[in-house]
């Protein structure tokens, strides 16, 4: 086993060998280096080439149109240009937008753009199990509504929001939908002929790809209009400008294609090595999965060790990569803004801990981190003055804290 | 966010971690933080006739920082009087763990446990 587990696979992916090792021939002299809009010289025609591919390879494993796929420099970058695209050139027909209140901070950092620009953003709350009622979101749509974003799996808890119905209300309201679905592609099926989804935003290093490239899906019919966001050269039919970064596209190309051939094969492992892990916890004192477990991808697991903080169980699995939904480490001493739109009271999101596992964890991992886990949760709580208040039958919110 | 050595060994090998009895005179205790801000510290001091603290014990729910900073305290009070306790600030503590300035909240916590459980004693011998 090598040492540190890494167990961090919805933060980045490591770049699968077959993908790092085909980037490397779009660089140098020895191979295809050229600039993709050169249209005067072979070199930029073979350049050309590899990004119609790539852009075919993402568009393939989404069953999209290669000419609906537009490249960007990550899911970050998609998300800005979807809803600032759509709102800056929708807004005569309205000003209101409706998102989650689990989205990720490039969806919800948007929005609040869009707020100080005069927009108006409803953020909706999410039930216990982390899925939107669907109901709640149909009562929030206007007359002046012109986007909704939802994001199909989140990165915190794993959760896979019913994107396929959420479309059909959009679709009858003549609402643009924008999903985020840099969590999803690659490790549960997205198919956009199906899917009511307009705008869908993408990213190559949550799926083995580089980091630093990734797409926006564009639906052409019905056509969707954005305003740009980056202006120069007019590339990418003006809505994004700036020079094609080949190798990066043929990556991110590459990831997409493998994760079409691979994902079945991928997630039936994933989903055994992901039970073993939440076997092996779960018969534990006061552990609490976060998400629902059956709408939830197959790599993530996100559990609430009670009466042990966060960070220092992160601290104390020290031959582990983990993250936190605990934020002790931000002077706002705020945990994790998703877990508490699921109603997960402070104390549960300070105690959190996601394990993300992917195409490289093994069995023999799990059992070590099963194995780490238990014991190191059990020191803390030998440390914790809560589990001491627990275990001698203290209400610990019967007690009055001083907030500090 | 790489921890310095100092904190890695009390939270590795905390020092003093235990429980005296709330009820014994001889014994003062403090509880602070709250469990929604990610930190809570109960810090104990137990007082022999002539003022001295002849031992201390703490238990931390909280980050490593939070651990370490108890730990430490818990060292440096043992054979000090109340007085010399109370003088224990903050950023000693802060300076000796080389905690970085978001970790610093985690010794204002441990001056205010060692504050409040000298309080608790002294309350104690005026009843
Ligand atoms: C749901 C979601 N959206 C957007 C992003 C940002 O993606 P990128 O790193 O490609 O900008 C991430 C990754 O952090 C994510 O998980």
């Amino acid at each position: 086993m090598k040492f540190p587990i890494y167990l961090d696979y919805s933060a980045t992916t490591p770049v699968d060998p077959r993908v790092a090792e085909n980037m490397c021939h779009y660089l140098t002299t020895d191979g295809i280096f050229g600039n993709p809009a050169s249209s005067s010289h072979a070199f930029g025609w073979a350049a050309e080439d590899a990004v119609k591919q790539a852009r075919q390879d993402v568009a393939e494993l989404i069953n999209a149109d290669a000419r609906e796929i537009v490249w960007t420099s990550g899911a970050t970058e998609s998300d800005n240009l979807a809803i600032k695209g759509v709102a800056h050139f929708y807004h005569k027909k309205g000003k209101h937008i409706v998102t989650v209140k689990t989205e990720h901070k490039a969806v919800l950092d948007s929005c609040r753009q869009l707020e100080r620009e005069g927009y108006e953003v409803t953020y909706l709350d999410v039930q216990p199990n982390g899925l939107i009622d669907l109901d709640v979101f149909r009562a929030a749509l206007r007359k002046d509504t012109i986007l909704a974003s939802v994001m199909h799996v989140n990165n915190e808890t794993g959760v896979i929001q019913d994107i396929a119905s959420i479309g059909e209300i959009c679709r009858n309201n003549k609402i643009i939908f924008h999903v985020d679905a840099a969590q999803s592609a690659g490790k549960i099926p997205i198919d956009l002929q199906a899917l009511k989804v307009d705008l869908m935003s993408f990213s190559a290093h949550k799926i083995y790809g580089p980091k630093g490239v990734g797409a926006l899906y564009v639906r052409r019919k019905p056509r969707i209009r954005l305003e740009a966001q980056m202006h120069g050269g007019g590339h990418e039919r003006g809505m994004r400008s700036g020079t094609l970064a080949t190798h990066q596209l043929v990556g991110m190309g590459d990831a997409f294609r493998i994760a079409r051939e691979e994902m079945g094969k991928d997630n039936e492992r994933l989903m055994e090595l992901r039970g073993r892990l939440w076997e092996g916890l779960k018969d534990m004192e006061e552990v609490y999965l976060n998400g629902d477990l059956e709408q939830r991808i197959s790599g993530n697991l996100n559990i609430s060790f009670n009466y042990v903080e966060g960070e220092s169980l992160m601290m104390a699995l020290k031959n582990m990569a983990v993250s936190s939904g605990s934020a002790c480490t931000s002077a706002s001493l705020e945990p994790s803004y998703v877990l508490r739109a699921l109603g997960r009271d402070d104390e549960l999101a300070h105690s959190s801990i996601r394990f993300t596992i992917g195409r490289f964890t093994t069995a023999e991992e799990i059992d070590y981190v099963i194995e780490m886990t238990r014991e190191q949760v059990r020191r803390l709580r030998d440390l914790s003055p809560l589990w001491d208040m627990y275990k001698d039958g203290i209400d610990i919110k019967s007690i009055e804290w001083a907030a500090h | 966010m790489a921890y310095g050595e100092k904190v890695i060994d009390h939270y590795e090998h905390p020092r003093n971690v235990g429980v005296m009895d709330t009820k014994s005179s001889d014994v003062g205790t403090g509880m602070v933080g709250a469990p929604a801000c990610g930190d809570v510290m109960r810090l104990q001091i137990q007082v022999n006739d002539v003022g001295i603290i002849e031992d201390a014990k703490f238990k931390t729910y909280g980050c490593g920082s939070a651990i370490a900073s108890s730990s430490l305290l818990t060292e440096w009070v043992k054979g000090k009087t109340l007085e010399e306790a109370q003088e224990i600030k903050n950023t000693e503590i802060a300076e000796e763990l080389a905690l970085p300035p978001v970790k610093v909240h985690c010794s204002v916590l441990a001056e205010d446990a060692i504050r409040a459980a000298i309080s608790d004693y002294q309350s104690k011998q005026e009843a």
